[in-house]
């Protein structure tokens, strides 16, 4: 027993030491149940992201249906002109420039709410700074060397990076926004709030709708259970 | 009269086929020990998931697209634009997890009682047989969604086959059909997924079936309860399989829904464990994910892989951790079946296994630093080391006297009142009662003394248990 507490021991300490160093994460707090946020997510979607990052899974129909919300209104108010109320939300850049002009083809964000996570995101998409050494102006804190220019300059204002030396390592201290921006800071994190709000509801657009079917499930389960109990109490009265 | 031709058509039918004696060796007159308890439900669970697994799977071939360009599109289309294709993806990718817990459940029912030993060493081995099949299907099957984990998976996973010596390079080639994981793997994997495997599985499972039938259930106790027969040749401890079982397994199947309904509904992701991050992403062969970890099922197995320094001999161990299992009833030597009348060894034995396989199933998912894999080494040892010494210290086991006849199950109204009996030692009464339908309600909260006194008791009761 006591190897076996001691083993254990290690092993906890071990797992520590295996953590490994990063850029804290922000915390969003988006609501799934939010009509309102999302929308509004949808429409700086198709305004800053659409330009370049398609996401194909999900119909402009999907989102007048999910929300309740006439098809007409959708069309006018969400998606960019032209486009059908059946139609993906693809983007109009053709993937090979894309390519050329990134290095990587934009990826189609339909599931980035699912393959990273929502405060992922939030954090991400704050984390921008100026950086000359790039060829397109900016780095990201979470995601180094990111291909993705900051679109949200003009709204955020100019964010800049400061590092301190640390037994002679340059260590990330803090962002600091040297040039305000069209938004206020709060008007800001509202915006992006909304935006990874609509890119959860993207990711997975049924979820409210099992959430809601999963407690009548539940509870027929559980009446089910009631009576196979009873049941099987009945016929196993004769058994001794 | 209407009846008579409804009976005529029946005996049409019974005349030419052996319904009725079919329905009476298998369940109406199959005589299973009157002891099963909760271990015994998984065997009929695994059956309902195997059925959960066939209906989910055809409906989602419907609308799934074998192809390397459109596979990864067409499961978001069934999970998006097909009406309740969500549902049914979920239902099949919950039910691949589900599967393994229950398996592994039934295995180590299997192992505690030892269901495994003389008569039951070919159900023990047919079994064996479903798991490995088991474990080929889901392979194949999380290949399927060509997401980064599941090409990355099968191209770590079929590159150890080029680790074999001489033939490796062209053994790996062959399973592949291309250079890399790639379109050729996808519709192989696919056919091999929805076809070939599950027939196998099928076959497995009747001859698994038709062997239990033939030597009888093994029970809680071990004890043959054939030995016992009344004048009508009915073991004494017998009752048969249906209806009691069926009533009794139709309430494990409720208790099942509910936790599966739950994971389905809130929680299909299981944290990673049954739908992994990285599988969101579409496969791209040009860009390795920084971590490639196997499902939660397969990573006790991959961590001995990976504990071994050299590859081969990683590969071998690997295989040889599931072929040992093969040889189980052979290497326990001890006269004793039921883990409730062996010898502390075995008992001590058994508790490091299980330590050992949940510790090598956790270092699985994690990244191989040198200090986890010093850990991984160790609990291999602990693993190779339960099945391998058995013969030696199953010898010097001094089993406790075996019962000739059953013990009288424990039964979950026998735990109610001890359960109570605990409660109220660890609560204390608050002075402001309620009256709730009619009778007054005391509010209760924890009292430290009497939580620290049972925990004690249960303390003491788990250890004398080993001894």
């Amino acid at each position: 027993m006591k190897t076996l507490s001691i083993t254990l021991l290690l092993l906890v300490f071990s797992f520590g030491l295996a953590a490994e160093e990063s850029v804290e994460l922000q915390q969003a707090n988006f609501d799934p149940e939010d009509r309102a946020s999302i929308l509004k997510g949808a429409k700086t979607f198709v305004k800053y992201c659409l330009g370049c990052h398609s996401i194909k899974h999900i119909r402009y129909q999907r989102i007048a249906k999910d929300f309740g919300i006439d098809d007409k209104k959708v069309l006018t108010e969400v998606a960019p002109e032209g486009a059908s109320i059946y139609d993906q939300m693809h983007t109009a850049m053709n993937p090979h420039d894309s390519a050329k002009w990134f290095g990587i083809e934009p990826p189609d964000l339909s599931l980035i709410a699912r393959s990273r996570n929502g405060d992922w995101l939030y954090s991400y998409l704050k984390s921008f700074y100026t950086d000359p050494s790039k060829p397109l102006g900016a780095n990201n804190l979470i995601f180094k060397d990111v291909g993705m220019p900051n679109v949200f300059w003009q709204v955020q204002g100019e964010q800049i990076a400061e590092f301190i030396t640390e037994d002679g390592k340059q260590v990330f201290d803090k962002l600091v926004l040297v040039s305000p921006g069209s938004l206020s800071e709060q008007e800001f994190d509202t915006m992006i709030n909304d935006l990874v709000n609509f890119l959860v509801y993207v990711g997975e657009p049924v979820k409210l709708e099992r959430e809601r079917i999963g407690k009548y499930v539940l509870f027929y389960l559980f009446m089910f259970l009631i009576i196979a109990y009873l049941l099987k109490k009945e016929y196993w009265t004769d058994v001794h | 009269m209407k009846v008579n031709r409804l009976t005529l058509c029946g005996n049409w039918i019974l005349d030419r086929f052996p319904l009725t004696k079919l329905w009476n060796d298998h369940m109406a007159h199959y005589y299973a020990p009157k002891n099963f308890n909760f271990w015994y439900f998984f065997g009929s669970l695994a059956l309902l998931v195997l059925v959960n697994q066939f209906l989910t799977g055809i409906l989602l071939t419907m609308n799934y697209k074998p192809d390397a360009k459109l596979a990864f599109d067409s499961v978001e289309y069934i999970m998006r634009d097909v009406n309740w294709g969500w549902l049914i993806r979920y239902m099949h990718s919950t039910g691949a997890s589900a599967f393994f817990i229950v398996i592994y459940l039934h295995m180590f029912r299997g192992l505690i009682y030892g269901s495994y030993k003389q008569p039951r060493e070919l159900i023990w081995i047919f079994g064996m047989l479903i798991f490995l099949c088991l474990m080929a299907e889901a392979f194949m099957g999380y290949l399927l969604p060509w997401g980064q984990m599941s090409y990355w998976g099968a191209q770590v996973i079929i590159s150890l086959f080029s680790a074999i010596p001489f033939i490796g390079d062209d053994l790996s080639l062959w399973i592949r059909g291309d250079y890399v994981v790639a379109d050729a793997t996808l519709n192989r994997f696919f056919a091999f997924h929805v076809i070939s495997v599950p027939l196998v599985l099928v076959l497995l499972i009747f001859l698994h079936i038709v062997a239990l039938h033939e030597v009888g259930s093994n029970n809680p106790d071990g004890v043959e309860i054939k030995k016992y027969k009344d004048k009508n040749g009915i073991p004494l401890d017998g009752i048969p399989f249906h209806p009691y079982y069926t009533v009794k397994d139709i309430v494990g199947v409720a208790v099942f829904l509910i936790f599966f309904a739950t994971v389905i509904f809130y929680i299909p992701e299981m944290g990673g464990f049954f739908l992994e991050a990285d599988n969101f992403i579409p496969a791209d062969p040009l860009k390795t994910p920084e971590h490639i970890a196997p499902l939660w099922y397969f990573t006790p197995f991959y961590a001995i892989l990976r504990a071994v320094p050299d590859k081969f001999a990683g590969v071998i161990a690997m295989f040889g951790s599931i072929a040992v299992l093969f040889v189980l009833p052979w290497l326990d030597r001890s006269p004793v079946k039921s883990i409730r009348y062996r010898g502390a060894i075995f008992k001590k034995a058994l508790f490091f296994f299980v330590i050992s396989f949940f510790a090598l199933g956790y270092l699985g998912t994690q990244p191989a630093t040198p200090t986890l894999t010093i850990f991984a080494r160790i609990f291999t040892l602990i693993y190779f080391g339960f099945f391998l010494l058995m013969p030696i210290y199953t010898r010097w086991e001094k089993p406790k006297p075996v019962p000739s006849r059953l013990k009288d199950p424990l039964t979950l109204e026998s735990i109610v009142p001890s359960i109570k009996a605990a409660y109220e030692e660890m609560t204390i009464k608050d002075n402001n009662g309620i009256v709730l339908f009619g009778s007054t309600e005391f509010q209760r909260k924890p009292n430290p003394e009497g939580i620290r006194n049972v925990l004690l008791r249960l303390a003491k009761k788990i250890i004398t248990s080993f001894e």
